[in-house]
């Protein structure tokens, strides 16, 4: 298994937990949206904190680029939080259209920042990180929802 | 640091809208010919007025917007780094505008030194492009089967290209060519070697993306532009004298490759993880319905031959290939990467991110429905008109009309970027 398996697996999980708040809050079902909204939340926040905090350091250790593709990705962290906000926001207001416009701003941002992670960034820490300890470590970070995946 | 790995090089979003704007328009010139010629132009694919239609919607509305999607498309999806982006893009829209009108013209009319000038033209602004795309797709750092597609549809373009140059020359000036065997291996390349390779590799992104589907399946990725390739290539080798009776044995496992393309996409889009319809995968589905209609049809043509001896076989060919399959699939694409470009493009100014508003604020989803239903009534009345020709000006109109109001959604789409990216700057809250 690859250093960065554990995330692509996880992108496939935060996609179904996606699916599930969306369709559940356009169709106004909140008592399902809530609940479900908020294990997107949860785990989308346990992603970016095993890249940020795991993977982006041990790939900048181990290349020396500490201004390049993990940069962008971490700004679009922060875009994707801001979205987060904003679904968060329309969800107490029960409001449907603003849930929905915000959810499709998020899910193409996302999809296109995991284009990005699995075809250049991923297979490029793959490489540089290669028998280290990192995948052990992701792993870890990302147990409960990759085991029930 | 390596350059190719500044992977945030979405070029500006002048590039792919410059191209994006002009496509539409090309599909209304496309509907009002139709209109203005009636039946005689769907006679055969012969005739002056089926050769103009058949480059308006290929050049001036396909390959416009496959230019403006390529060069958006390769940055984020492979990293691929597109030199000078905004200078290359500013040089090949208007040389391709200009080379499709002259070449639209000279077929139209007849002249051979509208056909002769056209060449040029199309030399300079597909060759250009046809370079620094291939240079950034070879230099990319990224791996896999989308960038293979996109290396291979590329090599596709310019293979089409040249022929294409072959052929308007030998039409001008009289050459001594098999101009009917040409024709076929031109459109064959274009067509699949070119467009559908395009829309397969993007497919393997932008499916599994939009809808949340399950990915193609991995052998299927990998030897779908292989193979069709290998065909195309044996195809090709009609130019030169030989038994004829081949012909079925290469065209019969070609259309299966396509029809395995459209009937997965179909398949995943039925299985997808996202419940919520809209604009985009309706249109993929029209698209994938009419490749497997176009590939069902072009069998029968090539197993009967009384059906293949009426010329107005390949006219529907046409329209399901043309009107259904691309013109479908990359007006459902624009609906979606328009929308988020702006979207992404206005939070970039730096605004507190509450005030860009979403994409489904860009262009409403009732302005999407509506033309697209629009597209698919001008899409039966062009296959209609196809064997009714009493039809043919009501289904130019109806196209002509589809595609104004695409272009309309487009420029409203546009509107609404300036608008807001004004408002940022007056806020003075933009870095």
């Amino acid at each position: 298994m690859s250093t960065t398996a554990p995330l692509l697996i996880h992108h496939k999980h935060c996609d179904e937990l996606f699916a599930d708040a969306e369709e559940a809050c356009a169709n106004n079902d909140w008592a399902t949206g809530e609940p479900a909204f908020a294990r997107l939340n949860e785990q989308l926040e346990t992603h970016f904190a095993g890249e940020e905090e795991i993977l982006f350091p041990a790939f900048e250790a181990a290349t020396g680029m500490t201004s390049g593709p993990t940069e962008v990705m971490r700004a679009e962290h922060r875009q994707m939080r801001d979205l987060l906000g904003q679904m968060r926001g329309a969800l107490a207001a029960r409001d449907g259209d603003t849930f929905g416009g915000a959810a499709e701003t998020l899910l193409i941002l996302m999809q296109q920042h995991n284009m990005k992670e699995e075809n250049i960034l991923y297979p490029m820490c793959d490489n540089a990180l290669a028998s280290s300890a990192v995948a052990a470590a992701l792993a870890e970070c990302l147990k409960a929802p990759v085991s029930s995946a | 640091m390596d350059p190719s790995l500044s992977f945030d090089q979405a070029p500006p979003i002048s590039v792919p809208y410059r191209f994006f704007l002009a496509a539409p328009w090309f599909g209304v010139m496309a509907g009002l010919l139709l209109a203005w010629s009636g039946a005689d132009a769907l006679a055969s694919r012969w005739t002056p007025g089926a050769l103009a239609l058949t480059h308006l919607i290929a050049l001036g509305f396909m390959l416009q917007a496959m230019c403006g999607a390529l060069l958006q498309f390769i940055a984020v999806a492979v990293g691929a780094n597109v030199w000078r982006p905004r200078l290359v893009a500013s040089t090949v829209q208007p040389l391709l505008l200009l080379a499709t009108l002259l070449l639209v013209a000279g077929l139209l009319y007849g002249r051979p030194d509208w056909l002769s000038a056209a060449v040029p033209f199309f030399l300079l602004a597909i060759g250009g492009l046809v370079v620094v795309v291939a240079l950034a797709l070879w230099r990319t750092p990224a791996t896999g089967m989308t960038l293979w597609a996109m290396r291979m549809a590329i090599g596709g373009l310019a293979i089409t290209v040249l022929l294409g140059a072959l052929l308007a020359e030998a039409l001008a000036h009289g050459f001594a060519v098999p101009l009917v065997e040409l024709t076929d291996v031109h459109l064959a390349w274009g067509l699949g070697g070119w467009a559908l390779i395009l829309l397969a590799g993007v497919s393997y992104q932008v499916v599994p993306m939009f809808q949340l589907t399950r990915p193609y399946p991995p052998w299927f990725a990998r030897w779908f532009a292989p193979l069709l390739l290998f065909f195309l290539v044996a195809w090709s080798l009609q130019l030169f004298p030989g038994d004829a009776r081949w012909s079925p044995m290469i065209a019969l496992p070609l259309l299966l490759i396509l029809s395995a393309y459209a009937g997965i996409t179909l398949w995943l889009q039925h299985t997808r993880r996202r419940k919520i319809h809209d604009a985009t995968s309706l249109y993929f589905r029209v698209a994938m319905l009419s490749l497997l209609a176009f590939a069902v049809s072009a069998a029968a043509i090539f197993l009967l031959p009384e059906i293949a001896a009426d010329p107005r076989s390949a006219i529907w060919l046409g329209v399901l290939a043309l009107a259904g399959v691309f013109v479908s699939a990359i007006t459902g694409m624009m609906y979606k990467i328009v929308p988020f470009l702006n979207w992404l493009h206005l939070q970039r100014l730096g605004a507190p991110l509450s005030a860009v508003p979403n994409m489904k604020k860009m262009i409403t989803a009732e302005a999407m429905t509506g033309q697209l239903r629009l597209h698919v009534l001008a899409l039966l009345l062009l296959l209609a008109a196809v064997w009714l020709p009493g039809l043919s000006r009501l289904a130019g109109v109806a196209f002509a009309a589809s595609c104004a109001w695409l272009g309309w959604n487009l420029v409203a789409a546009v509107r609404r970027y300036l608008d807001f990216r004004d408002r940022i700057r007056a806020s003075g809250s933009h870095r």
